[in-house]
């Protein structure tokens, strides 16, 4: 393949991420709004279309067209940057989350992902460590108490739970050996008595699996670790001066966010991609995605429930939980797994 | 040619960003200009095919020391800098960018004389494949075998820095 | 392919500024951040330098520098904190008695 050939099919697949992951993150606000309701037992957005299935859409217009106020007295450059650093790293971590096994279309052959580099579990561990900024910031700029308490708690909340989500990691980068997610994946092929998948989860790995759940609900603010937003205590958190498009920025990050984790969980823990495949090539070729979005749905699905189950924790408690539960079990987890390894 | 254009890409936002943090009156605009210099330098590094000392920069500094940073001059709402009542700006103006000029030229020269400007390194990225020079196996081998007791001896620093960090920070009962 | 001074060279700067705003600046979290931009620097070259002579040791330097810079930020800024606490400053000109 030619450098001219490789930079087209690259940005051809930049642009097809990118219109898959917007949709899915306007789909899961949707969803929520939808799920959330019916646990509430009400309808959720019924009237926008059949089902409220343009409501989305309308959402975004709303977006749009709503007047973007500045606070007086913040600091703007900050202001404006916070909203840009929060949606440019969530959606950059998509260019490495492979999203199925290679395809080949006429004589391009070409992986179901943007880059396939070596490194690309770190790659993501730290853009989305980066986008700490942009709540921090957000937080520190509008210049006014809540705020600047969201953006605290967030940012001690995401740095404290970054370390039990990347010490559960490293029980299945133990087993794999390796930090590329297709590597990753191809690890955990096949099955035992030909019906037990051999997914790292059920290779010991469920404790792990337990932690990075655990951290990543607190990773992206989400219900019961959503302190840094509680909008019974702090109206909106880091992001309660924020109107318009610089709100909604804030908001696709979050769900964008929610996305990768799921992404990551089902590439991590469920087998990625693996599944039954048959029938004529192309829908032998579309299979695997379609098992992979299959697991992502289940997880975002299970992250809605969660929400509309759980209450918040307190903050002290956010805290002890993850220093004094999660970071103790993510290291007996990685010493219990070399033990298992070094054995065997 | 690629590697050479990328590299003065990386290097002006890196040298951007370290004047920035010397002109800056904020604290926080200055740790921000940090960041910039740090994520260039993660880029630079993978010019170099050091592609995990790349993510750990990242990772570790502009992702948790940085934050730290941030987090501190948050937490201390710092202001904007005092100055200096007695300060000379004849120092300030002459002898900052005549230390760095200086520096930067004297180790041009020893360069040059050691030859050292002849040898090119680096080269085309890539970031696929085990034959990248500073892949993670390569360094998990070295460190976990040669640099052992270097790599034990740095937990027990680290565990005194989180004891040392606790006891200062706590407030007196 | 780039020349091995010019990594040199882009190192001796990043450790200049850092020099250098150690000297100027004021604000102890400024002093703090220039040493941690000195390090990079100085990072920079053991990098440069493992690509030159094709040996890793040069990488596991970086780690070691990484995890000390990262000790001495979080005593560091505790430090600041109790500082701050006990002065309610963070000029460095007005931290000058041992003793309140």
């Amino acid at each position: 393949m030619g450098i001219g050939t490789y930079i087209l099919v690259s940005l051809v697949k930049i642009a097809i991420a990118l219109a898959i992951l917007l949709t899915a993150v306007a789909y899961t606000t949707l969803l929520e709004r939808k799920v959330v309701g019916r646990i509430q037992n009400r309808w959720g957005p019924s009237r926008v279309g059949p089902f409220g299935i343009w409501q989305p859409l309308a959402d975004g217009l709303k977006f749009i067209f709503k007047e973007d106020i500045t606070p007086p007295f913040a600091n703007k450059p900050l202001y404006m940057l916070a909203p840009i650093i929060a949606l440019t790293t969530a959606l950059t971590s998509i260019a490495v989350i492979p999203i199925g096994p290679w395809i080949r279309l006429g004589s391009i052959n070409t992986p179901l992902q943007i880059a396939d580099v070596n490194i690309g579990l770190l790659i993501i561990l730290g853009v989305t460590s980066v986008g700490v900024y942009g709540v921090a910031l957000a937080g520190w700029s509008s210049n006014s108490k809540y705020s600047m308490l969201g953006g605290l708690r967030a940012s001690a909340q995401m740095v404290s739970y970054e370390i039990a989500l990347g010490l559960s990691l490293i029980g299945v980068l133990i087993y794999t050996g390796s930090f590329s997610l297709r590597d990753i994946v191809d690890s955990q092929a096949g099955t035992w008595l030909g019906f037990i998948p051999k997914w790292n989860l059920f290779r010991g790995q469920f404790v792990a699996f337990f932690i990075y759940i655990m951290a990543a609900y607190a990773e992206t603010n989400r219900i019961p670790f959503d302190l840094p937003e509680a909008e019974t205590e702090l109206v909106a958190g880091y992001h309660t001066e924020y109107s318009s498009m610089k709100f909604a920025m804030f908001f696709m990050a979050e769900y964008a966010n929610m996305v990768t984790v799921a992404c990551l969980a089902s590439i991590l823990f469920l087998g990625g991609w693996s599944g039954p495949v048959f029938g004529p090539p192309i829908v032998q070729s579309l299979l695997p995605v379609f098992w992979f979005a299959l697991r992502v749905f289940a997880f975002m699905f299970i992250y809605i429930w969660v929400r509309g189950t759980l209450p918040r924790f307190r903050y002290d408690q956010l805290m002890a939980f993850g220093w004094k539960f999660l970071l103790p079990l993510a290291i007996a987890n990685i010493v219990v797994t070399s033990l298992v390894v070094a054995l065997k | 040619m690629l590697s050479l254009i990328l590299f003065f890409i990386f290097a002006a936002l890196c040298v951007g960003g370290a004047i920035n943090l010397l002109v800056q009156k904020h604290p926080i605009n200055s740790a921000l200009s940090l960041i910039v210099v740090m994520g260039s330098l993660a880029l630079i590094y993978l010019l170099l095919g050091a592609e995990f000392v790349a993510a750990v920069q990242v990772i570790v500094y502009a992702g948790a020391v940085m934050v730290l940073f941030v987090f501190v001059i948050m937490l201390l709402n710092a202001g904007v800098e005092e100055r200096t009542e007695h300060a000379s700006r004849v120092a300030m103006v002459l002898g900052v960018p005549g230390l760095i000029i200086g520096l930067s030229l004297a180790v041009w020269v020893v360069s040059h004389l050691a030859g050292l400007d002849r040898i090119a390194i680096g080269g085309p990225m890539v970031m696929n494949g085990s034959d990248v020079f500073g892949n993670p196996q390569a360094i998990g081998h070295l460190l976990f075998r040669n640099f052992l007791l270097p790599f034990e001896v740095t937990s027990v620093l680290i565990l005194i820095a989180i004891m040392g960090a606790v006891v200062l920070a706590r407030r007196e009962e | 392919m780039v020349p091995l001074s010019y990594y040199l060279v882009l190192s001796a700067i990043l450790f200049a500024c850092g020099v250098a705003g150690f000297l100027i600046k004021r604000n102890i979290i400024t002093i703090f951040l220039s040493i941690e931009l000195m390090l990079n620097g100085v990072n920079l070259s053991f990098v440069a330098f493992a690509a030159q002579l094709k040996s890793l040791d040069g990488h596991i330097f970086v780690f070691f520098v990484m995890v000390v810079a990262a000790a001495e930020a979080a005593v560091g800024l505790a430090i600041i904190i109790s500082v701050f606490r006990t002065r309610e400053t963070l000029n460095v000109d007005r931290v000058n008695l041992l003793k309140l």
